[in-house]
């Protein structure tokens, strides 16, 4: 682990040097990956890195640097040019630190590290994304050729140090598990993958379920047709659902907003959504990928209603964007090493409902099942939604054939007061997550 | 320029005997191939918000990477810390992936010498602070005065120099110094209390300040952003549905980079699951499509002298006159598919193994005339601007978000129209195109191309295009 006390002596060097107010945060970080192709190891990376970062104000004039140096030299020198480009900054009002008050960090063993992942041995490691591999291959004849599986690991640390008293840092890990196979069937190929990660290897999925999942959403793909075009219920899987919460982020996090660049601004304790959408940042979920002891400028995680059934009851903030809108922070900044803080999230979710994805599937006459959604049609100033998808067509609440080379198009604000479900299978793979949503209506291009 | 006199060599005394040690160590296993890859990379972001210069940073960043091939395997280290003893120590991990002896004949390191596609003076990164900030508080001024619509102008100006010396145990040695520039404005108008639309332009290149003094000045794309963002308050919704798409010149020949680049990187095609796998020799575009990759034009955002591998960059034909001519190639691809590196071989930086990658991507021009290609379209979508893009390079399926386009009604250009997605098939969209302009234009440099979670700095290009048949995803 990083020394806390170089992140202090930066801080302590920044105000020597003229500086009113300083944040410094360490990096570090251990990659490790295997990546195995038809039944043969392909790579092996195993590498770490450290990284520093600063922020200056002089009065109300801010300078950032980072520096991968971290000698007394190259500190000093992260310093110095900091201060330098404080120098020839504008002066912002809203420029600031966390008021020491709103500084702390959260106490108790919050999960997010664990010594099991370093045990593994890299034949282990190997072994693991060649069972998966091996699992989606046999699963189906169709199967005949594979981008890969690879099994990864992280190890990292974070400190945190500030000239209003803070000084806090914490250990994260994680460990992933996927598998990218192609399966072919005359002219048709196609590719799907899926994957387990978590912060504890003992709470990773077996590499045969991972490897098994991803053979069956290859496989269903095959064969993909382009439908006429139309408007129909559009089902997101619970993997592209949860894209539409990161849209759904991007429309509540504090920079947008003040800077009316979002089509969610002006709407507080207003209706933006149907009853079943819920929407909560939660930042102290133990041992999962969103939560912290406290958030990157020193103030302690917490949880966010954001949408409460329909009602939108609270932005995202952080220091910055919450005194450009006369608002508290809601411990959301969020940065690299260096720099102004941005707004980031916790675990981002949206609450699950009471029917499963197969009953929300059997109710829809005729529609789109959604399975992955490529581009980046997404407007969130005006709300403009249109996507390249890829899916299964629904015939009378059944799979009917695959679908491809279509779009699907609406706008972020019909879309959220068109849910019509939420599924129960809410799970965590990552800081976003969904359950499978039913969306009323949605124009689907093709022919 | 020998070693000795090179960045590397002047700043931390590296030696053609150290470089020949570290290779031997990441062979001390086997392999039947090694290199190093250092890197000192210094960047600044400065930034206008709100007309107040906000935010301002500077880094340095530095490290060695270190690569063992060995048949199909790749062992991959890097380090941070440029002592021998860290360096070893990757080059012992790196070699973990090797076993028996190496199948390395030994060679002495061979400079290779080369041309200067970005000669400059003083790179962008050594020019005074006070003159780049100068850049963005222009292009703030100039978008607020452009039009009393816009409310939101945000102008950002990054560049950096990148420092490389690589050495292979096949006996290349390469340094090169390699600078980057780009300013980008965007705004926010509307009218009246109406809903907002955002408007981008930007620019940039392996370039020195100059470059921003003549026609790509700060006042150029604010004005730019600020013209596209009141070009969307009239805008109606996209249609929906199959129809004729015309291309404007420059920056939509993303089109190509997403239906066809991506799906010609040998990577993909060394595993058979690109879409365009196997079909050198097929005819898969209209006759009238010549497509080239070419890392070799001065001052591109996309051009290099070496390639991460230390391979000289090239003009590479990938589609000519609608026949698939060629893969873009990486050594690791080139090695396994017997063919030869095309000077494609790309990574972020020295923490990522390389792979096959586009540098800039481009159609060449055809014969007709822009004005008539409109003419002779009854009824279409006439796209002058692109936000990303993105393709399965497995089915070959490809969308790209035509941030700026038009209706076209009676060989008219008409009324703008807003959230036009398009989609199609790569190795079946560009059968369709029926007309090609004279007017080959290339983008004004700010493409970033992300492949496998690496990013690297891209150009594309394109004359104006008549594509007879392609989806248009809309709500209208």
């Amino acid at each position: 682990m990083i020394d806390q006390e170089l992140a202090a002596q930066a801080v302590r060097l920044a105000l020597d040097r003229g500086a009113t107010d300083a944040e410094c945060t360490l990096a570090e970080g251990e990659e490790f990956s295997a990546q195995v192709r038809m039944r043969e190891l392909e790579t092996l990376k195993d590498a770490g890195s450290r990284r520093a970062g600063l922020r200056v104000l002089i009065g109300k004039r801010v300078g950032s640097a980072h520096t991968s140096d971290l000698s007394t030299d190259g500190v000093r020198q992260m310093v110095e040019s900091a201060l330098a480009l404080a120098a020839i900054s504008t002066e912002d009002p809203y420029a600031d630190l966390p008021e020491a008050s709103e500084l702390g960090s959260l106490s108790g063993d919050l999960r997010l590290y664990s010594d099991d992942i370093r045990e593994v041995e890299t034949s282990a490691r190997i072994q693991a994304a060649l069972e998966a591999e091996e699992a989606a291959l046999s699963w189906d004849p169709r199967i005949t050729n594979s981008e890969g599986a690879s099994f990864s690991a992280y190890t990292g640390g974070r400190v945190f140090a500030n000239s209003r008293g803070f000084l806090g840092s914490y250990r994260t890990s994680s460990c992933s598990v996927s598998a990218m196979p192609v399966a072919r069937q005359g002219d048709s190929m196609e590719r799907d993958f899926w994957y387990s990660s978590a912060r504890s290897h003992r709470n990773l999925d077996s590499p045969a379920n991972v490897g098994r999942r991803a053979a069956e959403r290859t496989v269903r793909r095959l064969g993909a047709r382009k439908v006429p075009t139309q408007k129909v219920p559009v089902i997101f899987d619970s993997v592209t659902a949860r894209s539409l919460l990161g849209n759904i982020f991007d429309a509540v996090e504090g920079d947008g907003i003040y800077r009316k660049a979002s089509f969610l601004e002006g709407k507080l304790g207003e209706r933006v959504a149907s009853d079943h959408v819920t929407v909560i940042d939660d930042g102290m979920l133990p041992g999962l990928f969103g939560t912290s002891p406290f958030d990157d400028e020193g103030v302690p995680s917490r949880r966010t209603v954001v949408i409460d059934r329909g009602v939108l009851r609270s932005y995202l903030l952080n220091t910055y964007t919450a005194k450009k809108l006369g608002m508290r922070t809601t411990g959301n900044a969020a940065r690299g090493v260096t720099g102004n803080a941005g707004v980031g999230h916790g675990n981002f979710f949206l609450e699950q409902g009471q029917r499963t994805p197969e009953e929300i599937i059997r109710g829809v006459r005729r529609g789109l099942y959604v399975t992955e959604l490529i581009g980046q049609g997404v407007n969130i100033v005006t709300g403009d939604y249109s996507r390249g998808a890829a899916g299964l067509w629904i015939e009378n609440g059944e799979f009917a054939y695959p679908v491809s080379e279509i779009t699907i198009a609406a706008t972020l604000q019909q879309m959220l007061m068109d849910v019509e479900a939420a599924g129960s299978d809410l799970e965590f793979r990552g800081s976003v997550a969904s359950p499978t949503l039913l969306i009323r209506e949605m124009t689907v291009s093709g022919q | 320029m020998p070693l000795s006199d090179s960045f590397f060599g002047q700043k931390f005394g590296i030696t053609e005997h150290d470089l020949e040690s570290y290779l031997s160590e990441a062979l001390g296993a086997g392999g039947d191939y090694a290199d190093l890859y250092f890197e000192y990379l210094a960047t600044s972001q400065l930034s206008i918000d709100e007309s107040i210069v906000k935010s301002a940073i500077q880094g340095v960043s530095l490290g060695v990477g270190v690569r063992v091939i060995s048949g199909e395997r790749t062992g991959y280290a890097y380090s941070d810390d440029l002592s021998p003893e860290k360096i070893r120590k990757a080059a012992r991990v790196a070699a973990c992936i090797a076993s028996g002896p190496s199948k390395v004949t030994k060679t002495g390191l061979e400079q290779v010498r080369g041309r200067d596609l970005y000669p400059l003076v003083t790179a962008p990164n050594e020019a005074s602070l006070a003159e780049r900030v100068e850049l963005v508080k222009r292009a703030d001024r100039a978008a607020r005065a452009a039009d009393r619509r816009v409310f939101q102008v945000q102008a950002s100006y990054s560049d950096s120099l990148c420092h490389v010396l690589i050495a292979t145990s096949d006996g290349v040695l390469s340094t090169d110094r390699q600078p980057l520039a780009r300013l980008g404005v965007s705004v926010l108008a509307r009218e009246g209390n109406g809903v907002p639309q955002r408007g981008y332009s930007g620019g940039g290149g392996r370039v020195g300040l100059e470059f921003f003094e003549t026609e790509h000045s700060p006042e150029h794309f604010a004005r730019e952003a600020v013209r596209q963002a009141i070009v969307q308050l009239d805008a109606v919704p996209a249609p929906a549905g199959e129809m004729t798409v015309v291309l404007g010149p420059g920056w939509p020949g993303v089109l190509l980079h997403e239906a066809v680049g991506h799906g010609l990187e040998a990577d993909f095609n060394r595993k058979k699951v690109s879409a365009f796998s196997d079909r050198i020799g097929q005819q898969v575009a209209s006759p009238l499509c010549t497509v080239v990759d070419d890392g070799t034009i001065r001052n591109r955002r996309g051009s290099l002298n070496v390639d991460d591998e230390g391979a000289p960059t090239q003009k590479n034909v990938l589609i000519e006159n609608g026949v698939l001519r060629g893969y873009l190639y990486d050594k690791l691809s080139s090695r396994l598919l017997r063919s030869r590196t095309t000077g494609s071989g790309r990574r972020e930086s020295y923490q990522h193994i390389p792979m096959p990658r586009m540098t800039n991507t481009f159609m060449l021009a055809g014969d007709s005339d822009p004005e008539e290609i409109i003419r002779s379209t009854p009824r279409g979508l006439y796209c002058a601007n692109f936000g990303g893009g993105q393709v399965d390079i497995t089915s070959g399926n490809f969308v790209f978000s035509a941030s700026e386009s038009y209706l076209i009604e009676d060989g008219h250009i008409t009324r703008p129209v807003r959230g036009a997605t398009l989609t199609g098939n790569g190795p079946e969209a560009l059968k369709y195109v029926s007309m090609v302009g004279h007017d080959l234009k290339l983008d004004e440099g700010i493409g970033i191309c992300g492949k496998e979670g690496q990013s690297v700095p891209v150009g594309v290009g394109i004359p104006t295009v008549k594509i007879d048949r392609m989806t248009v995803g809309g709500t209208g």
